[in-house]
């Protein structure tokens, strides 16, 4: 750690803790490079290859982020247990989506160059998100992920549900991080800083400001968007149905996870008292509206979407909870939720078929009889989706719950668990389309290829594992919540001098 | 007692055997022979397991015997805890018992997906007996929530008309209902720190749970509400006859025969287990919803025009005096409880089987259909009897020592209690008597039924070990209450404690 401001370059170590970032950005742009110089028959394959690499040796730099933990880039990032958990479930989301896009993009005939690097890229903004510890980069880094979001969303350039998707996405989405950033700039005023932990130490020095209270309350707007929180969650539907189906299961679980990640650190490490009740209302609205809305949906992506909001309403329920028990709560609850979502939407995206025509409930009947696997895995994401015990979903809602009782936050436990109660008809909704009712229209099954039985078989034991081994995973949240809790607490490492450039006012 | 190696890992291998068989079964290729057969040997294999069960049994200990205690995740400290008293035994036993009955009853009944159905219907028995044998909390609601995927795509796969609303209105009842007990299961983890039902039930004893006295009232609800739907009680029996109507068979045979009894076994277990007190206060009401349900049940049953839902009604009847049992709070009560739970799960499981043999001939359940059927059917018809006469409570036949001893309890209770419960008694004579001699006594009405078979190989080998069994537990029931009475006494030393503490304020 360098002791205080010295305009020395970075070290060796501070490369290795940005890593994953390099090696996505570096395969991000090899896919841009090659992509003209190969011809468009091939290039699929190839480029889909080299972007599966990248993801592959984004995780392996992870693994050596992990090896040396500490603040990189003059307190501007930090390695911990946190943000390695983060780096790798948003690296091998990024891969199991480039999976699952390899038969799509030939389907619906989408040129691949673009496609696979803006994921890569989209993927260095959130893992960026997860690992920065400044504010201004935490808003950098979000917005490169946005901005990969904004044009992948209207991928299916002929269709203008699409474009109405990215367009919406996009008005909405800078909106929103507009409230970010000045909630941002009304921290610095209230602090004098724009680093978690300087604030976080300025904070409990003296008497709270008035002005962190409403500027933490803007950050949460400008979060609260991204991870699809009521009351900031009407555009998701409309942005999903109109995304390529893969994109919606990146959108709704990797910028979730990271978004979910940075009001963690803010939340928890500024932990601003009162923050309970501003949560206590978007979950309890989450989970209610994202479940009501998704009573009615027939199509299936709707549906998904909505049932998305109720999960981050659940999730938000844990961060009612104390630190400690609700931030590994929050982590083993989005591992879940990647796993059973991408596997749903990578099954939605086979089956919706070129122009992604295959989208309503009625399109599902008799899927059970005409498409075994496909049916019998869904069901499973679907049961995960649920809550029922032996997925991952399962254990993700009981730790969630389990951290709000120990709270005693028994009126949201209650709301929550009625809620995942009404959730379980419209999961089970498909369920019944796709085994008990026959086939009224003619829906072709193409066989499914290996890329996506790969995906799909990730993601199944990935869900499977989490529901019948979660110890592994929960004791890793357990340990790297226990360090990031440690920052807020007096004593911490907070209050030890700090690296960081002088302010510059 | 867990001395020896192999009645420690007993309980696991009764339990799993069967989810293993399952899971082995969907490698197989669609030969539908060697599937019923492999299922059949499966169920057998079990039930012969678990007869080691009841012959190594030590009948004077209270504890919980064969128990197997690991870790399996530490934080949140949840055991894999197993072990059976007298109580949970037979249940288990059942459960095995009627498990090859319903391979047998489905063997030329299920022609369609015939895969699916024995791979449901093993997985199904292994939750079942789950519930029985947990000891852990948390281990319970795993199984309890576990049986509802099973039994819910028996009913909506394989059932008749209305199967879908069926399926989906019993899994939205259950589920809903038994959130409710999760949240209750969530208050005493984080109060108590642990899920261990012994550890737990000795904390609350010793008054060593904080908040208890405040919580306890509403932790009696939950978990209540969650069995009461089960059993199902009064008012909440609405579910029950559209389950049992549509279900298939074998579905039937389960759900009445072992399902119900998830909900008794629960009340005993868990409301008088854990909270003694409240269950004391609470039981005036929940005897007078016992008794509504025995009489209503039965008036309800009497006017039915359909078989099946004469049998699903009579359950709400009988299942009425379990309840009236338990809640009476004496040996004898409590006693033929455990037993009319045995008993009930023999005789309406067989009522179902033979009323699913002649839906399988004449397609309906009407009664009106049928007539003089004892002429065509002669062996169907005698079988039919002892079935009727063992359910309607005949001494000599196991209901009579059920129904009997619970009068007993509610008599010794409050005197009015028996009164009203021994109208039952008349009622479901009633009922049964009058159904039997509709369907079989006079001429042959319709002349399509001249030509009915009477019972195949594999239906005799189905009906007639309900109907031994129904015998030997009516000639000699001390088999059963021999394990039974211990067991029953240990759970009513807590209301003697209670007791005496009144009289000593």
């Amino acid at each position: 750690m360098i002791a205080g401001f010295s305009p020395t370059l970075p070290q060796g170590a501070d490369y290795v803790r940005i890593l994953p970032e390099i090696v996505l950005s570096v395969f991000g742009m090899i896919v841009m490079v090659l992509e003209p110089l190969i011809d468009e028959e091939k290039s699929q394959k190839v480029l889909g290859l080299i972007a599966l690499a990248g993801t592959a040796g984004g995780v392996a730099a992870s693994w050596f982020m992990a090896q040396s933990p500490g603040i990189a880039f003059w307190g501007m990032v930090q390695a911990d247990g946190f943000s390695v958990f983060f780096h790798m479930l948003v690296i091998a989301i990024a891969g199991v989506v480039i999976l699952s896009s390899y038969e799509y993009m030939a389907v619906q005939q989408i040129r691949a160059g673009e496609y696979y690097a803006l994921i890569l890229f989209g993927t260095v903004g959130v893992a960026l998100m997860s690992s920065a510890v400044e504010l201004v980069l935490i808003f950098i880094a979000l917005e490169i992920s946005s901005i990969s979001s904004y044009v992948l969303a209207g991928f299916r350039r002929k269709e203008a549900s699409s474009a109405e998707s990215s367009l919406k996405y996009f008005l909405l989405g800078s909106f929103a991080t507009a409230f970010f950033l000045y909630g941002v700039a009304l921290m610095f005023g209230a602090t004098g800083s724009t680093n978690i932990d300087r604030i976080s130490a300025a904070l409990r020095a003296g008497p709270l400001p008035m002005l962190a209270f409403v500027a933490v309350a803007f950050m949460f707007v400008g979060l609260g968007f991204k991870v699809a929180a009521a009351p900031f969650h009407v555009w998701t539907p409309d942005v999903y149905e109109g995304a390529p189906a893969p994109i919606v299961g990146f959108m709704s679980t990797a910028p979730k996870a990271a978004a979910f990640a940075v009001l963690l650190r803010i939340l928890f490490v500024i932990n601003v008292p009162g923050r309970i009740w501003l949560i206590w209302i978007s979950a309890a609205l989450s989970m209610t509206l994202g479940n009501i809305g998704a009573l009615v949906q027939n199509n299936v992506k709707r549906l998904l979407a909505y049932s998305s909001i109720a999960h981050a309403g659940y999730l938000l329920v844990a961060f009612a909870a104390a630190p400690g028990l609700g931030t590994s709560a929050v982590m083993f609850y989005t591992a879940a939720y990647a796993a059973m979502n991408l596997g749903a939407f990578a099954i939605v995206s086979h089956f919706a078929n070129s122009g992604e025509r295959y989208v309503s409930l009625e399109d599902y009947e008799g899927l059970g009889r005409t498409s075994p696997f496909l049916a019998a895995t869904l069901t499973i994401f679907l049961l995960s989706l649920i809550g029922i015990p032996m997925t991952g979903g399962f254990f993700a809602k009981f730790y969630v719950f389990s951290a709000a009782v120990k709270a005693d936050l028994i009126w949201l436990t209650i709301i929550g668990v009625l809620n995942s109660g009404i959730g379980a008809y419209y999961y089970l909704r498909i369920i019944v389309v796709m085994y008990m009712r026959e086939a009224r229209k003619e829906v072709p099954v193409t066989p499914v290829p290996f890329a996506l039985r790969l995906a799909v078989f990730l993601c199944l034991a990935a869900t499977v594992y989490l529901g019948i081994f979660p110890g592994g995973t929960l004791q890793y949240a357990q340990d790297s919540a226990a360090q990031l809790v440690q920052q807020s607490l007096p004593g911490g490492p907070a209050s030890a001098p700090l690296a960081t450039i002088p302010p510059t006012y | 007692m867990s001395g020896d190696g192999f009645s420690t890992i007993i309980l696991t291998l009764v339990t799993f055997l069967p989810l293993v068989s399952g899971v082995l079964l969907m490698l197989f290729p669609r030969r539908d022979r060697d599937i019923r057969i492999f299922a059949l040997v499966i169920s057998l294999l079990t039930f012969i397991l678990s007869l080691h069960l009841p012959v190594h049994f030590q009948r004077s200990q209270t504890e919980f015997q064969y128990q197997i205690d690991r870790q399996w995740v530490t934080t949140p400290n949840i055991h894999y805890h197993m072990g059976v008293d007298g109580i949970s035994l037979w249940l288990v036993v059942l459960t095995t018992f009627l498990t090859p009955l319903c391979v047998l009853i489905s063997w030329t009944s299920i022609h369609e997906r015939v895969k699916e159905f024995f791979i449901l219907l093993l997985i199904l028995e292994t939750a079942l007996i789950g519930v029985f044998t947990s000891l852990d909390l948390f281990l319970f609601y795993f199984f309890w929530e576990a049986t509802l995927i099973p039994m819910a795509l028996l009913i909506g796969i394989f059932g008749h008309e209305r199967k879908v609303y069926a399926a989906v209105k019993f899994f939205m009842y259950t589920m809903i209902a038994s959130v409710f007990m999760l949240a209750a299961i969530l208050w005493l983890y984080a109060h108590t720190g642990s899920f261990d039902f012994v550890t737990i039930r000795d904390q609350i004893m010793r008054g060593a749970v904080p908040q208890f006295p405040a919580a306890a009232q509403w932790l009696f609800l939950g978990f209540f509400l969650a069995f009461a739907v089960k059993v199902p009680l009064f008012p909440f029996h609405t579910w029950l006859p559209d389950a049992h109507v549509e279900a298939p068979t074998a579905g039937s045979v389960l759900l009445a025969g072992v399902l119900l009894k998830m909900g008794t076994y629960g009340m005993l277990r868990f409301n008088l287990g854990l909270f003694p007190e409240q269950a004391r206060h609470n039981a005036w009401w929940v005897m007078t919803l016992a008794l509504i349900g025995i009489i209503y049940g039965a008036l309800v049953a009497m006017v039915q025009p359909n078989m099946k839902k004469l049998i699903a009604y009579s359950s709400v009847s009988h299942l009425g005096f379990v309840v009236l049992g338990i809640f009476s709070f004496t040996q004898a009560g409590l006693n033929g409880a455990m037993f009319l739970m045995l008993a009930h799960g023999i005789s309406t499981g067989g009522l179902f089987m033979l009323a699913g043999i002649l839906h399988e001939r004449r397609h309906t359940y009407e009664i009106s259909e049928f007539g003089g059927l004892a002429s065509p059917m002669p062996v169907y018809a005698a079988s039919y009897l002892v079935i009727v006469l063992a359910s309607a409570g005949l001494p000599l036949l196991n209901g009579f020592i059920g129904e009997f001893l619970v009068l007993s309890g509610a008599f010794q209770a409050k005197a009015v209690y028996g009164i009203l419960a021994a109208t039952g008694v008349i009622w479901s004579a009633v009922y049964l008597l009058w159904m039997y001699q509709r369907v079989f006594h006079g001429k042959v009405t319709h002349p399509i039924n001249n030509s009915l078979a009477d019972l195949s190989g594999f239906e005799k080998i189905a009906i007639w070990p309900c109907a031994a069994a129904a015998l030997v537990m009516g000639v000699a029931p001390i088999m059963w209450l021999g394990a039974i009475d211990p067991a029953v006494k240990a759970a009513l030393t807590p209301f003697a404690q209670v007791a005496s503490r009144m009289v000593g304020r």
